[in-house]
This record gives C-alpha cells, structure tokens and sequence, in this order.
C-alpha cells in the first residue's frame, strides 16, 4: 500500500509541492490535493521530514498575495492546500523564537482539537513581543463562553466560566425564588433559584453573560429544580473551577436568534459558524487592556467529555524532599489514554494557577511530549499520504 | 449479546444488593423527649408515655417496646388502658380521641391506631361544652366516660365510639339532684376527675372543678351522693373498700369523705394541709393504697409550701411513721404504684413516677425505699451529651471488667428485679457485645450496653477528678439533716448544669483488646486511661503540646487551659487516667486516635495535630497547621450571637410556613393549585423582608479554619517506597490537605527507652479544597485495614501486603482513590458535584449477606447534610445505596450520628433519645415481643357486681377472646420461628414492621 503512493506523480495537478523552510533548512515532499488529510498529521509529517520531533513550531504559508499566513487546524490547512498552485511554501519558526507580527491575520483557533493551540494558548507566550500591537487569540484565555447554543431553547443560556488560573473572584450570589412554569393545571409558580447580585469587578459580572435575577437552571449539567438553595451553593462550588451554569435570563431581548446567520448582537450567530465572526469581533486588542477588560467570548459546543478531562483536578503532592508535583492521572484500566491527541486546557491554565509551586514549562513538556510522541506513531503507522 | 450479558450483570448486582442492604429505623433508646401523659395497664404489666409531639410509646419487660405516633402534631395529654384489653385510648391536645391496640402479626405484636373520635356536642354549642378534661375507661371495657370542660359527662362505646347519647350526664340532671346550696348559683367548673367505684362499678365519681363532686348511678341514671367540697378540686381517689374518697385541693390540703351508709350527704372525716401553716401549692394527684397488716401508703404529688419550696418538684409518701419527699430535679408529669399479687391488688411494690427528664423507680418493699435502676428509658442527658463513640464486638473479658467496675458503681440501686413484666420479649439474643460510649458536658464518659433493644448503662468514667474545678468535692447530696420538715429526699440522676464546660468530652477512643481508652475534652485536654480492676491511687502528669510551634502574631481568646491536681488522686476501680496531655492553646480538641499495639495516642485541634508515646509519656511530635490569615482560628469559640438570632427568625419562619401548610388537606387539584401559589407568594413576600443570599465563590487557602484538623489515621503501610511497609500517620484538615509522616518505632525490647521518631514524607493539597473528613489505607485486595490488635488477637485476617496498598481520601465533597506509594489519582467520586450534598459522617462496615453467611462486604456509611445516607462500596467508590434518614433541618442529630462497623448507627432525635437505624439486611437490632391479656377472667378474684343489661355481652367476649389468645400462645413458638426464617430467605421483604426502601 505504501509503496503505491511513493511512487512520485509530481507533476500532476492532483498533487501539491510543498517546499517547506525552517531555518536555513529546506525541505520538499508533495501532498495529495485530493487527500490532505488532517492538520496534526501534516503537522507531525512536517516534524518528521525536518527531523524535529520535539521542536514546538509555527507553521506559515505564504498565499497568493505573498501573505504570511498561519496553519493551526484543520481549516486554514486544507485553505492552504487548495490554493497552492501547485507550490505551497511553508515557513516554520521555533515557535518560542516567533515572530507574530509578521504574520497577516489569523482565525480564532477551535483549540480542542488541536495540540498546537493548546500549547499556543499559554498566557506567557508574549514575553517576546514586539511593543505595539495586534495580539493574536492565543495570547488570550477564553474566560467564559456560551456553549451548547445548538441544542438549548432559545430563551436558555449555559454559559461556562473558567476559574482556573484568575485571581479575580467567581463573583456572584445566589438566592430563593419563584418562577412560573406551565403545567396540565394551568400557569404554577415554582420555587427557582436566581442570581441575586454580582460582585463588582468579579469575574461573573466581566463577562456580561449573566446577570441579576436570571434564573439558575443547571449547574453542570444537573437540573436545580427541586434542590435547596443551600445545595445549589454547595454545587456551585464544587464546581468552581470549571463551572457551567444553564440560565433562563431576566433579560430575553439579547438572546441568540438562531434563524439569522450572524446577527451583530453582544452574543453572535449560530454555533456552528459564529467562531470567525467571534475571533473577528475580539481579535484586536492590545493583549493586556483585552484580558483585564474585554473578555473573549468562544462560542463553541459544550462536549461532555472535555468536561471529564477537566475533571480531572490535579492535586499537589509534596514529597518528604520538598519538590511539588500536580498528581498525574495513573493510567488505570477504566481509564486508558487516548490515542489521538487531546486538548487539555486545564494543564497550562492551571500552571498559572500554580505558577509559585509548580514550574509551569516542566509540567507541560512533561504532558505534551509524550502526546506529539504518540500522534508521530500513529502518523507512521496509516501514513497512506506520505510521499517523498 | 455483549449488552445482554451486562444487563445480567447489573440485574445479578442489584439482587446482592437487596441482599446487603436494607433500610430500617429499629428502636429509639433513651427517655422521650417532653413526656407530657403516663399510663399504666396492671393487667398487662406495660406502661404508656405520651409525648408533646404525639407519641406514644409502650413498655413492658425489658425488650418489650413498641411506639406509635399520632398523624396530629398534638400533644398526648392522657393515655389509659382499657381494663383487662389490649386496647388503649389517648386523649390529644387538639381533643381527638385515638383508640391503639396491640396486634399480633406473625407473632409479633404491633402498636397500631384503630380508631379515632371526637365529641361533637349539639349544634351551636360553644367549645367548651365537648372539650374533654377528663376520661374514665370503665372496668366493663366497653364504656368510655368523658367529662368536659362544660361540666358534661359523656358516655361512649368502645371499641368503635358510639356515642349513647341517652345516657350522657348532663350538668342539668346533675345540679338539679343535689341541693340548692351546690348546684344552682355558681357554675361547678369543669370535669376534673372520674372515678368508678372499685366494688361497684355502677357508681361513678363526677368531681367538679369548683370542689363538688357527685356519685352517680350509672343505671338509674340519677345521683347517688354528694360530697360538698368547697376547695378548688385537684384529683380524687377512691379507696379500694369502696368506704372512703379521698380529695385533694389546690390549697394544699387533702381531705377523706366517708361514702358508704346510706346518707345522701357524705361527711367529712378528715382534713389535713401535710406541709401546712403557711400557704401551700396545690396537691394534684392522691393515691392510697392499703396494705395487707399495718397502715395504708399514701402518695402526695406536690403540696409542698408555696413560699419556701414552692420550687421544688416533690412526691410524698406517707406510711405509718416513715414520711418522705422525694425531690426530683424535673416537673412532675404522672405517677402510678405497682402492687403485687397475681391481680395487683396486693402490697404496694413499687412507686413509678414519670418526671418531665427522667422514670424513677422506688422499691416501696426495701428498707429506705431504694430506686430501681432502669432498663430502658434512661436519661441518656443526665447531663448533655456532647459526642459518641460505638465499638463493635467487645471481647468477653473486657466486657465483664467493666460490668463489675460498673457493678461497684451501683451499690446504692435497689436489688429487686425490674417491676414491669407485661409482655415476652421475642427477639434473638444479640449475636455479639456491643459498646455505646457517650461522652457529656460534665467530664463524664458512659458506657452503655448497646448489643440489643435496651441501651442498659454499664459503667460510668468521670474525668473531673483530675483536674481542679470550681465546684466543692465535698457538695454532696446528704444535705438532708435529721429532722428537717419537709423530709426531703434527692432522687433521679438528671442534672443539666455543668460545673465547667471545658470539662466537656469532645472525642473518644477505646481500644477494645487492650482496655485502653482515649478522651479528650473541650479545653484542648487528652487523657489515656487503663482499666484497672483495683481503686489506686496515683498522680496524673501533663504534658504540654504547644501546637502554635512559635507561630506569631496570634491571640487565645477562648478559655484557660484545665488546672491539674498536683496531689495524688484516689481513682475507683475501671479506667484510671495515667498520661495526660494538654494542648496549647487549649481549643477543643477536633480529631484523636489510639493505636495501642504502637502505644501512641494523635490528637488534633484547629491549630494543629501532635502525636503522643504514652510509654514514655512524651510528644513524638507537634505540627502547626496554622495559616498564618487564619484570624479566626486564634481567637477562640466563635461568637455564635448571630447566627443564632438569625436561626431563630428561621425557624419561627418555619413553623408559620408548616402551620399554613398542616390546615386543610382535602382540596381539589385546582384548588390546590391555587393555595400552593399564594402560600408561595406569602414566602417570596417574606423573603423580599430578607432575602436570603450565598455567595458563590471557590475555597481559598486564606478562608478561615483550614487548620483544624478533622481527621487522623495510623497505618502500616507503603508510604515512601513499594517494598517495605512501615507505621504512618494521616492527617486531613479543614482546607483539604493531608500530611503523611512516617514513624519508626524502636523493637519491643527498647520500646520503653528508644524513642519515637516521625519524618515528614507527603502532603497532599486537594484542589477542591473542601474539608477532608476520613482517610483510610486498602489493602492488596481492597480491604480496610484491620484495627491495631485485631490481627494479634486473630479476629480479622492479616492485611495483603503483597499486592499494592491504595488511600482513599474522603473529603465532604468526594471519595477519592489514590496509588501507594506514589500518590496518584485512581478513582473518585464526586458527591457534591452531582447532588449538592456534603459528607458529614463517614464509617467503614462491613455487610453480611442474608442469603449465604460467608459473603460480605466491606462499604463505607456515609451521612450526608441532607440528612441521606449512602452506602458507597469498598474498593471501587462507587453509590450503591441511598436512603432519606434524618431531616436536613435537624443539625444536630445529623452531627450526632455514629455509625457501628456492622451497618448500624445511631443518631440524636432529642437530647435524650438515640434513634437506632440499620443499613445492613443482615445486622437488625429491633424489638420483636409479644402482648397478651392475661387469661384469668378479672371477676373470679375479685367481687364485682355486675352491671345488668348491656355490659354483661362484652365480659363474655372478653373470656371467648382470652380463649383465643391461649391457642394464639400454643402455637405461637414455631410460628415465630417460621417466620424468622422467611426474614432471612427473603431479605427484608418479610421483616414486620420495617419500611423497606428502595432507590
């Protein structure tokens, strides 16, 4: 099977030339237009072909218009494919050592499904900036966002907060109440739980998603109905560090309109397409103002199993000679690991959090190398497209 | 196919389930709490309390209990048993009536609710015309006689509460038959008293509140005599000749009436004010009772003098010479006598009085009248319990040590056995010896037979003597001097004031194969102590453990630590204190434990947690768990003014809300509806007055507390590499963390001069951060490892130290499974997350199967602050049961909860009341006992006119009945055998009585 495709068809139009540049290096292969298959396969093929295999990297291309433009997923990848004509030229940069701002523009990343965004979206990843500018959405963490706008009732929002690694404070108070729902009877007032004032400054009340006298729905997942308030508190802050919370807002004037393709409101578009138009939207801040005052806003789907992955908290082992270490998961037979590369947000955010006890670069090699490892066997193994 | 044999999996699962676990509330040991009514049927040897909250509660022979509670939420104000019946009638606050009876059922009796009734007077009549103050079950059994508030006297029948309107006694026939002088200016007030004439039951007794009282025949329909009384009427007595009545007033005084001759006036014999010359209270209940040679008894409740003891809650009893006030140290509810004989209706063998804390017991047949201690019903609050402790399976010889230190302890109870007898207790003998300690406000530790239904004390430690206290060691109790009038004597043992609450015992640990036991106490004091068979005298060391470890920057507000005797003390036979440790500063101690094969004692407080050789009688080591925020910590006992404040606004608001919500029950949907809502509305528009609000915000490490130490643990485990187990101790703390130290103990034969050392090898912060609540180390196969001394003493199999050991963490939040050596995460569960509960308590035990009696389980029991208890399964955390317990309303009995190591625990329901619960199927400790009338027909003994026309029917039904329970007690042995096996083939489906829960 392999052997078929070494066979080298260059010149034909079904495939792409790919000249690819790191350093003073360059390296040429060629690609199945029709087959480009997915990003971190490109992405482990270009480690493989430069003989990097630890080596973190940005990926350039120059388009059409000489533009440096970036391929972190899957999107702008096959983009890149398709316009190359037939060369595609790449251009790759220790990604410590990169320069952002030669850069033309970018795309928000859909981090989950990306091991460069995961490793992208570290907050100290600007030491090296360049004094003005446009930062790019890695420089950001998401802080909140609206998930699941695919599957709720319009008149419901299930907004996610990430705690990790802010020092500001959750933020808001919750209280007793009554709502109305419609029963067989006819209208019944039923005991709800609703927010009853937000803290100043407090993380709730940045990111405009919630608001005073919104009625709680869910926390996590789990129906309030019936739970006291004093649960619903309990709950709440089990959850903190990665609380999902389902309201019916007070205010029904700014809610999604789902028929619309990207209305212009605070909260934009359907899930499926609303991610560019959000990164448009948020793109452009200087990095510093942009995380103290204006929130990014993923809009992106609530998948269950991210919230497992989050679940996964790290508590801090000392040992008796003093080092520290987040608990790594032990590999149990209920539990083994994924054998594609996984996003896993929690990790870098939480070495902020953690920043004084654990060193955060430590930690993250330690996660992150074994993951490229893993995903430049499986490459190897069902490389159907490789051709050099 | 692979899902078809999962489901079979899971269904096979949930039937070892039903066959571990079972639900069930078995008995509630103690004195009930507000015991407002007492009654006493002589014929079945059971007594009755009724309680401020509707209960009514049986007993008979020790192990003969049963305890129905009425669907009102009414005080019980009067309880009589129908004579000669297993039928008995309670009258409530709210006037109903209530008809109980003693079922058998597989042979088992039951206390059951057959009937309920209330008076209904003529339309337009105001209330008090069927407001009922008086009841009188008369001797035929099937009348039921009530006098009201009106004056009335209504007849009704039983069982069934027909009303026999045409024989009612109307205050009119009454005031119109006796003299002008009597009847007709003033109202004579309302019923005060019944009583039927004890040789002929046609003639009642009607005594009238103002002091009237009137016989009257029930057949002729008319009145017999009059007795012209003029004081306010508070009980009367009718001797048992049918001669005399004797009357009691408010004044004090008590007077004797001849009634026998034909006069229609009776006279006056006597008149006497016992405690006299000056003003006295009122005497409200007289009993005489005549004795076979010699003079009668005669029991006073009250009439002491108003001025000077007017206080004090007294009951005299008078015979021939001798003249007693016994003193109680709570109200006086009801009293009764128990008389011997095969009727009981011979010398006066025992007084019983019911006080509003406490059953006292006085053997009448003793010189000096000696109480009786009792098997059931003790004041478990003597004096406020303030913690608990239970050891499972108590080794023979320690158990018999402490029943004769316990012996020794109570020489001044009466020898003679337990007076009541109704009954036959049915239930199994306990299958092992079970310890309930409690530790009190006072410095006391009890230690109660818990093995079985009756929570019999069995020895009682005192710690007070150690220490040097405020109160005088010579305050006795002999303040009685010769001659004092009024005789006084002191009785009962419930005494709630507290010398010193430092005193107070906060934690327990017994050891139950070496006899060592641990206390520690509200001001930061740790005693270990010894059984000793011997009294000894010896002086106690302290050993001070400064847990600030110079931590600066802080400031004990609370109390001064105990003073220490420096003189030798005498300590009487039982546990004897020989080390002492006083914590610095001296806040309550939060978590101890023993480990007596290793000799070390661990304790901890809010500041920190120290470890203890009491061997050599010196710290191992001290650890501050400070956080040096942590403002709180340092300052001492919270102010609590508050919150309380607070709490009771809530709670007021609570009883409004149940009030509206109890009114109506039987409305149409729409209409309920309708109700619900502006019930709602009614809150919303209090909650808009004060809005409750809760913050949401993660813990932080500067949140106050995080240093108390909630939980400690010592394990033989693989702590710092997989080869070579050493000793290690646990400690949790509030803020989430849990420190590991590893201890290396010289060999046996230096243990008394090497010393003791501990390194420091983990900590683990949990992220969640909430409080840490237990940890416990498996073994290779998952197990809990065994107790210290279990193994040597061969009752448990040595831990697997082959495979690898794991530690489970148990915060309030989740159960989480951590990798020895090397800490990592493995499994957990979240509780918290998904339901909004928390942990309060936690137990580890062990589940017996009812099918097969050599599987089980290990599992722990866990209390949620809801009140729910799980059942989470051993090694694999994973829920396997739930079930609603305890009211999430009610703190402190969820605090007080105390699980056993078989499935059972124990919770407060009152300050004086354990509520017993059972999760195991296996392990059930509740009453099973049967009650019989007694098959001898009442009229053979004693002679009784019998009333002609109607009540002839019911004596014979009452013989075809007795008939009846004869054959009932013939075949009644393997029927209950019969049954006891179905129980356990079918798990708890068969268990009487019970409610079995499922999910």
């Amino acid at each position: 099977m392999n052997k078929h495709h070494r066979v080298p068809s260059n010149r034909t139009l079904s495939s792409v030339e790919v000249k690819s540049k790191f350093g003073a290096e360059f390296r040429r292969f060629s690609l199945d237009r029709s087959k480009p298959g997915r990003f971190d396969e490109f992405y482990g093929l270009l480690q493989h072909v430069h003989r990097i295999p630890n080596v973190d990297l940005l990926v350039g291309y120059a388009d059409v218009h000489g533009d440096l433009l970036p391929i972190n997923n899957n999107d702008n990848y096959h983009k890149a494919i398709s316009v190359a004509s037939p060369l595609l030229r790449l251009f790759l940069q220790r990604k410590e050592e990169a320069d952002y701002s030669a850069f033309g523009t970018d795309s928000l990343t859909r981090p989950k499904k990306t091991v460069l965004a995961a490793v992208l979206l570290r907050p100290d990843a600007n030491r090296k900036k360049p004094p003005v500018i446009i930062s790019l959405p890695r420089d950001f963490r998401p802080v909140s966002s609206i998930i699941d706008v695919d599957i709720l009732p319009e008149t419901h929002r299930r907004v996610r907060l990430y705690k990790h690694g802010q020092e500001k404070p959750l933020g808001f108070y919750i209280r007793d109440g009554s709502s109305v729902r419609v029963t067989p009877q006819g209208l019944e007032k039923v005991p709800g739980i609703f927010i009853s004032r937000m803290v100043p400054g407090g993380l709730a009340e940045s990111t405009g998603l919630l608001a005073v006298n919104d009625e709680v729905l869910e926390v996590n997942g789990i129906e309030v109905q019936g739970k006291s308030l004093d649960q619903v508190t309990d709950m709440m802050i089990a959850n903190s560090h990665n609380l999902i919370v389902t309201v019916k807002p007070a205010n029904q004037r700014n809610n999604i309109i789902r028929s619309s393709g990207g209305g212009g409101g605070a909260a934009s578009g359907s899930s499926g397409r609303s991610s560019d138009s959000g990164a448009s939207f948020y793109g452009y801040f200087t990095p510093g103002a942009a995380i103290v005052t204006t929130p990014a806003h993923i809009i992106q789907n609530f998948h269950p199993e991210e919230l497992e992955s989050d679940e996964d908290d790290e508590d801090l082992v000392i040992e008796a000679d003093g080092e520290a270490l987040p608990i790594p998961r032990a590999a149990s037979a209920s539990c083994s690991m994924p054998s594609l590369p996984r996003y896993e947000p929690h990790l870098n955010l939480r070495s902020t959090a953690n920043g004084d006890l654990a060193s955060s670069t430590g930690s993250l090699s330690t996660v992150s190398t074994p993951d490229r490892g893993l995903e430049g066997r499986s490459l190897e193994e069902d490389g159907t497209l490789i051709t050099l | 196919m692979k899902r078809f044999r999962r489901h079979g999996q899971e269904s096979q699962r949930e039937r070892i389930k039903q066959e571990l676990y079972g639900f069930n509330k078995t008995v509630e040991h103690g004195f009930p709490h507000q015991p407002s009514a007492l009654g006493f049927s002589p014929g079945l040897q059971l007594l009755a309390i009724g309680t401020r909250s509707g209960a009514i509660k049986l007993y008979g022979g020790p192990g003969v209990e049963f305890m129905g509670l009425h669907d009102e939420n009414a005080a019980v104000t009067q309880v009589h048993f129908l004579p000669h019946q297993v039928e008995l009638v309670t009258l409530l606050d709210d006037n109903s009536l209530h008809m109980w009876t003693l079922r058998a059922h597989h042979g088992v009796s039951e206390l059951l609710e057959i009937g309920r009734f209330t008076l209904t007077g003529p339309p337009g009549a105001p209330p008090s015309v069927t407001r009922v103050t008086a009841v009188l079950a008369h001797s035929s059994g099937d009348l039921l006689l009530l006098g009201t508030e009106g004056g009335h006297v209504f007849i009704v029948k039983v069982p069934g509460f027909r009303e026999l309107e045409e024989r009612n006694i109307s205050l009119e026939k009454v005031t119109n038959s006796v003299p002008e002088e009597y009847g007709g200016r003033r109202s004579l007030e309302h019923v005060e008293s019944l009583q039927e004439n004890p040789v002929n039951p046609r003639q009642v007794l009607i005594g009238y509140g103002r002091g009237l009282m009137v016989i009257w025949d029930l057949d002729s329909q008319s009145a017999v005599k009059h007795i012209p009384a003029t004081q306010q009427l508070e009980s009367v007595w009718w001797t048992e000749d049918g001669g005399h009545v004797l009357s009691s007033h408010s004044d004090g005084s008590y007077c004797r009436w001849k009634v026998a001759g034909d006069d229609p006036q009776s006279e006056q014999e006597k008149s006497e004010v016992p405690y006299g010359h000056f003003p006295c209270k009122a005497i409200s209940k007289i009993i005489q009772l005549p004795t076979e040679q010699g003079p009668p008894f005669l029991f006073l409740s009250g009439g002491m003098p108003r001025a000077s003891y007017g206080d004090r809650h007294c009951i005299s009893v008078i015979h021939s010479k001798t003249h007693v006030a016994l003193d109680f140290t709570s109200r006086i509810i009801d009293f009764f006598v128990i008389r011997d004989g095969p009727d009981h209706t011979g010398e006066p063998s025992a007084l019983v009085v019911l006080v509003e804390e406490e059953l006292v017991v006085i053997d009448l047949q003793t010189e000096g009248w000696p109480v009786i201690q009792t098997p059931y019903l003790v004041p478990l609050h003597c004096s406020a319990i303030t913690c608990s402790h239970h050891v499972s399976a108590i080794p023979l010889k320690l158990w018999e040590r402490v029943l004769s230190a316990g012996t020794l302890q109570n020489t001044h109870y009466s020898k003679k056995p337990w007076p009541m007898t109704g009954g036959q207790n049915l239930a199994p003998d306990p299958p092992q010896r079970d310890l309930l300690l409690t530790g009190h406000e006072d410095g006391t530790v009890r230690f109660w037979d818990a093995s079985g239904v009756c929570l019999y004390p069995m020895y009682k430690l005192s710690t007070a003597g150690v220490f040097l206290t405020d109160s005088d060691p010579n305050d006795n109790l002999n303040q009685g001097t010769e001659g004092e009038w009024p005789p006084f004597r002191k009785v009962g043992c419930f005494d709630p004031y507290s010398d010193d609450p430092r005193l107070g015992i906060q934690k327990i640990h017994l050891c139950k194969y070496s006899g060592y036991l641990t206390v520690a106490g509200t001001a930061g004091q740790i005693l270990v102590l010894e059984l000793n068979d011997e009294a000894a005298e010896q002086t106690v060391e302290a050993t001070v453990a400064d847990l600030l470890q110079g931590q600066e920057g802080f400031r004990w507000k609370g109390h001064t630590r105990l003073e220490v005797r420096e003189e030798p003390v005498t300590f009487p036979p039982g546990f004897q204190p020989f080390a002492l440790v006083q914590c610095q500063p001296p806040a309550v101690v939060t978590a101890l434990t023993l480990h007596s094969e290793w000799k070390l004692v661990t304790f901890g407080t809010s500041h920190g947690f120290g470890l203890y050789d009491y061997q050599q009688k010196n710290n191992v080591l001290v650890r501050c768990t400070l956080n040096p925020s942590d403002q709180l910590a340092m300052e001492g006992p919270l102010s609590r003014v508050k919150s309380i404040k607070k709490s009771l606004r809530q709670s007021f608001r609570r009883i409004r809300r149940s009030r509206v919500s109890l009114r109506k029950h039987h409305v149409n949907n729409a209409a309920k509806l309708q109700q619900a809502n502006a019930r709602l509305e009614a809150e919303l528009a209090e909650m808009e007055l004060a809005p409750v609000q809760r913050k949401i915000e993660p813990r932080s490490p500067d949140d106050s507390f995080t240093g108390l130490v909630r939980t400690l643990y010592f394990a033989d485990t693989f702590l710092s590499d997989s080869s070579h187990n050493t000793p290690s101790l646990w400690a949790g703390t509030n803020g989430g963390s849990v420190f590991a130290y590893q201890l290396r103990l010289p060999p046996v034969e230096r243990r008394g001069e090497d010393p003791v050392t501990a390194h420091p090898a983990k900590e683990i912060q949990l992220m969640h951060r909430a409080p840490v609540v237990g940890i416990l180390v498996l073994d290779g196969h998952g197990s809990p490892l065994p107790e210290p001394l279990e193994v040597a003493h061969d009752l448990a199999r040595s831990p697997d130290m082959q495979g690898s050991h794991s530690l489970l963490v148990i915060s309030e939040e989740q159960f989480k499974v951590f990798t020895l050596p090397k800490v990592s995460s493995k499994m957990k569960l979240k509780l918290t997350a998904i339901d909004g509960s928390r942990v309060r308590r936690v137990g580890v035990a062990w589940f017996g199967s009812t099918r097969t009696d050599d599987y089980g389980e290990s599992g722990l029991t866990v209390l949620t602050n809801q009140g729910d208890l799980h059942v989470v399964s051993l090694p694999g955390v994973k829920l396997q049961v739930q079930y609603p317990c305890i009211r999430r309303e009610d703190v402190s009995g969820i605090a007080s909860c105390v699980f056993t190591k078989h499935g059972q625990g124990f919770y407060l329901i009152s300050p004086s009341e354990f509520e017993r619960f059972s999760l195991s199927a296996r392990c059930v400790v509740e009453p099973r006992s049967l009650v019989e009338v007694s098959s001898e027909t009442p009229s053979t003994t004693q002679p009784r006119a019998l009333p002609d026309g109607a009540s002839v029917e019911p004596v014979l039904q009452e013989i075809q009945k007795s008939l009846e329970v004869d054959q009932t007690v013939l075949c009644r042995d393997s029927f209950v055998c019969v049954c006891y096996r179905t129980f356990l083939e079918n798990g708890t489906s068969a268990l009487a009585g019970g409610n079995v829960l499922s999910n």
